[in-house]
């Protein structure tokens, strides 16, 4: 055992990390909002739509779920500007990226919600009058978000984890921090302990705050 | 046809309403009428239609021909005709007229118990929360709820669940009220609570139409009982004759003399 632990060089360097950490969670927080609006409405339109949109939205489903995250980030980085006459940053294309990618898995979350919706709850929203688009609001969507949120909590949390994959176009989340000190310092354990540990406690952090939103609606069920 | 002129005198009229789930035919040209206060209660075997048609009158079910109006107003089709449908906007105003109560009580899991009286007030009666908030109290009171306003439906027990759906139905003050084996669902011991709610509003005038299996209380609480049979309405009349021992509907005798057996 001829290697010592030696965090200083680290310690030093933290700054990386924990600005790497806080671009993490904003990508994340900025892909996952836009991911959730789009997962929201591709199901809605899904579960009362004709099998032609249904089968487009399927099929955009299974493109994103049966190709590695890595490569959509290389495809809209490096592939889609030459296509197209569009530039933008690294940290925008990743965003661009991740929303849609994680849009796929939040509508097939969203859907299996709102086809878990008892039938019983939604006629009797018809039977006192409300119009399709209320009972939507007022009685669908509530209860489809308690169903779901347990599986919406791990995909949070899942898409979290995936921003790491940012570092692979040298945006400087976490792991691109971490990556940096490991190449200038060589003190590839260290690092990589630390690193581990923060996403760790941010994964902890994050699914405590959801499983409390998540007792506060189970409450009612 | 005087059809369209004709005022009839039955708030809910039901002309010859047949409906099939694929080749089994579940309505047979289905006529009944409800007069203004009147309780109607459906009774027959399971399988012989008397929920169809309950969830036809509020058009929780489309049917394929005939005709249900309510006070004079076609119910689901803007006109028996062309059977052309109406619209989801025309046809959520037509069902804030009917009110249902169901098997299952279907209260919604996220409201309160006065939350979900409150809902169809505000959303479709246009009133503000606090008016919403008032009649709720005062149906939850008339239910024998008052205390349980602000308990979520998780905790209320069967009979307290399905008196909130009765007051759901009733505060949305509706023309007519379809109440659907309001008691199947419920421990023995919890139909009566239910059953002294719906007497109370037979009481007061509520024009009702219901199925149940709750014999002694569609005797006691009728004006009139329709027995249906594969579909098809087999015998009306007052409860002492429908559900009279001798009656000379085979039908009918068989059914009763089934269901004395297995309750009795």
């Amino acid at each position: 055992m001829g290697y010592a632990l030696n965090f200083n060089l680290i310690w030093r360097h933290f700054d990386k990390l924990w600005g790497g950490l806080l671009l993490s969670l904003e990508l994340a927080v900025i892909s996952i909002a836009i991911g959730t609006v789009i997962g929201l409405v591709l199901a809605v339109w899904y579960v009362s739509a004709g099998r032609t949109v249904r089968a487009i939205i399927a099929a955009y489903v299974e493109f994103i779920r049966n190709v590695p995250l890595i490569l959509l980030v290389y495809l809209v980085f490096y592939g889609l500007p030459t296509v197209v006459d569009l530039a933008y940053s690294a940290p925008t294309s990743f965003v661009l990226t991740l929303s849609v990618y994680s849009g796929a898995y939040l509508v097939e979350v969203f859907r299996s919600g709102l086809e878990a919706v008892p039938r019983g709850q939604l006629d009797a929203g018809k039977a006192i009058g409300l119009t399709p688009w209320q009972r939507l609001i007022h009685v669908r969507l509530p209860t489809m978000l308690r169903i779901t949120l347990p599986a919406l909590s791990n995909t949070f949390i899942s898409l979290f984890k995936d921003t790491s994959i940012a570092s692979v176009i040298s945006v400087p989340e976490l792991t691109f921090g971490a990556q940096w000190i490991n190449f200038n310092t060589f003190r590839i354990v260290e690092v990589y302990l630390v690193t581990t540990a923060m996403y760790l406690l941010t994964g902890y952090i994050l699914l405590f705050g959801l499983r409390l939103v998540e007792r506060r609606f189970r409450a009612a069920r | 046809m005087s059809d369209a002129t004709n005022a009839s005198p039955a708030l809910l009229d039901v002309r010859d309403v047949s409906k099939a789930f694929g080749a089994v035919d579940v309505l047979r040209s289905v006529s009944l009428q409800v007069k203004r206060g009147e309780v109607v209660t459906v009774i027959g075997p399971s399988g012989s239609g008397k929920t169809t048609l309950l969830r036809c009158v509020n058009f929780l079910e489309s049917y394929d021909s005939g005709s249900i109006r309510i006070d004079g107003k076609e119910v689901g089709y803007r006109d028996a005709g062309t059977r052309q449908r109406r619209s989801e906007r025309d046809l959520a105003a037509m069902r804030a007229e009917t009110g249902m109560v169901f098997q299952s009580f279907n209260l919604f899991p996220h409201l309160t118990a006065a939350g979900n009286i409150m809902l169809g007030l505000t959303k479709v009666r246009g009133k503000s929360e606090a008016e919403a908030r008032q009649a709720a109290e005062h149906w939850l009171g008339r239910v024998g709820l008052a205390h349980k306003a602000d308990s979520l439906p998780a905790e209320l027990s069967g009979g307290q669940q399905q008196r909130v759906g009765i007051a759901r139905a009733v505060a949305m003050e509706p023309k007519i009220l379809l109440l659907d084996e309001i008691t199947s669902a419920l421990d023995p011991e919890l139909v009566g609570e239910v059953l002294a709610v719906v007497r109370n509003l037979a009481e007061d005038g509520m024009t009702m139409l219901m199925v149940t299996h709750e014999m002694a209380f569609a005797r006691d609480a009728s004006s009139r009982i329709v027995f249906m049979a594969d579909g098809g309405v087999s015998a009306v009349g007052p409860p002492k004759e429908i559900l009279a021992a001798e009656t000379s509907n085979e039908r009918l005798r068989a059914f009763l003399a089934r269901f004395r057996a297995s309750h009795f």
